[in-house]
């Protein structure tokens, strides 16, 4: 199979406007993805099912994940010449920025016809608000449209072109989305007889206040 | 049958039965005959339901107990089996088939889900135990239970059921008259179900609250 830097190029050929992003993957497992653009990306999966050297027929997993905002701090060292003429002195600089938030959306590929696979691609949203649609592949692989509706419901991404796009796993009227990390569970914690960790802590809100200390008795002689 | 103290031991009573003298009162006959022909309704929500159909078929034998009669319908139902972790999405419809189910009628939460959500009680989505919306007569604790722990949970509520006095202020729901016997069906909320419990049925026991743990 073609490693993701040839598929990138070949995918780069065939679609000239396209902005297609090699995200190497550092872990052992060395599964490097591309990222599409919204533009293209329905192009590129149809060009990845249908071209006979690739053939990528079946789309096997569809996920989410959720990139809060981030603080990123960077530290660099600049040479600053001495002023008084001395020799010029390394000085460490840090500075700080903030990485705004995004959704992103990954699909697996498969190839059942070549037996080959996985090919990741990834969809990336402006923002975790506002900005929050991807095209749908759902007209490309029917086997995303109930996973996308899983992605809609627990993340919050909206996926344009989407057949039927509605919640699948919470109620209709249910507003949040439960797989974000910033999400707010409702405070059920009233009852746990063992508790420990983290509900220890959620636990504890609910527990009497502490009878006022006793004044402490006089120091016998 | 009435508040005093009966005339005859239960020891004596056995003991005239040995000997082939069958003394009863309506209290004993009336709930011999309900604890005997509980009636299941055929209803179950994850691995646990499967553990409830072994029970049933012919290696472990409810019928040995009277109550293989697996009701398709909630109307003619004795018995609700909470067999498996109920979701926040499911709980609606099991407080509204509990309703449907006419009185008297029995409630046995089997499994720890049932019981308290389980292993999944940190997630969005499943019920911290059905005990919040409905009453629950037996505990069967296990992940899931073995067969003959529901079977055993099914003496025990016969043993329930036998001990129960028909008159006076510990009567069964469904000979009094000053108890609300429906369970309000939650709704669905925005965040979560609305209301999240039902105080009628439940309240944190104030005894697990440990203060020193505050």
């Amino acid at each position: 199979m073609e490693t993701v830097e040839q598929l990138r190029d070949r995918l780069l050929a065939r679609f000239p406007g396209a902005s297609v992003t090699v995200i190497s993957n550092p872990s052992p497992s060395a599964q490097h993805s591309l990222l599409l653009d919204h533009a293209h990306a329905r192009e590129i999966a149809l060009y990845l099912r249908d071209e006979p050297a690739l053939k990528f027929d079946q789309c096997s997993n569809v996920t989410g994940i959720d990139w809060p905002e981030k603080e990123i701090t960077e530290t660099t060292k600049v040479t600053v010449p001495d002023p008084a003429g001395g020799p010029p002195k390394v000085v460490a600089q840090t500075t700080k920025r903030r990485e705004p938030g995004y959704l992103e959306v990954v699909y697996h590929l498969y190839s059942l016809a070549l037996r080959q696979g996985p090919i990741i691609l990834r969809l990336r949203t402006g923002n975790r608000a506002d900005a929050v649609a991807v095209p749908s592949l759902t007209p490309v692989w029917r086997s995303c449209e109930f996973q996308e509706r899983e992605v809609f419901d627990l993340f919050g991404v909206t996926f344009e072109g989407h057949p039927d796009l509605r919640r699948i796993l919470m109620w209709d009227g249910f507003k949040d989305h439960p797989m974000r990390r910033d999400y707010a569970e409702p405070d059920d914690y009233e009852w746990e007889p063992t508790p420990h960790g983290d509900v220890l802590a959620k636990a504890k809100k609910h527990y009497p206040e502490k009878p006022a200390a006793e004044p402490a008795k006089e120091a016998k002689p | 049958m009435s508040d005093a103290a009966p005339a005859i031991s239960q020891e004596e009573r056995d003991e005239l039965r040995r000997h082939g003298i069958l003394l009863t009162s309506l209290e004993e006959l009336y709930n011999w005959g309900r604890s005997h022909s509980v009636w299941p309704l055929n209803f179950g929500l994850a691995c646990c339901a499967i553990e409830m159909i072994a029970a049933s078929m012919a290696r472990y034998d409810i019928a040995r107990f009277g109550s293989e009669v697996f009701r398709p319908s909630p109307r003619q139902a004795d018995l609700l089996i909470v067999s498996g972790t109920v979701t926040k999405k499911m709980a609606p419809q099991v407080v509204r088939l509990w309703n449907q189910m006419p009185e008297p009628k029995y409630c046995i939460a089997m499994g720890a889900c049932a019981i308290s959500g389980g292993p999944f009680k940190q997630g969005y989505n499943v019920l911290k135990g059905i005990d919040r919306f409905i009453p629950v007569d037996i505990y069967i604790p296990g992940c899931p239970p073995r067969p003959e722990a529901l079977l055993h949970g099914l003496v025990q509520l016969q043993a329930k059921i036998s001990g129960q006095a028909i008159t006076g202020p510990d009567a069964p729901r469904h000979l009094r008259s000053d108890i609300e016997c429906d369970c309000p069906v939650p709704e669905f909320g925005a965040h979560d179900l609305e209301p999240p419990q039902n105080p009628a049925v439940w309240t944190p026991p104030p005894s697990l609250v440990r203060p020193d743990k505050a």
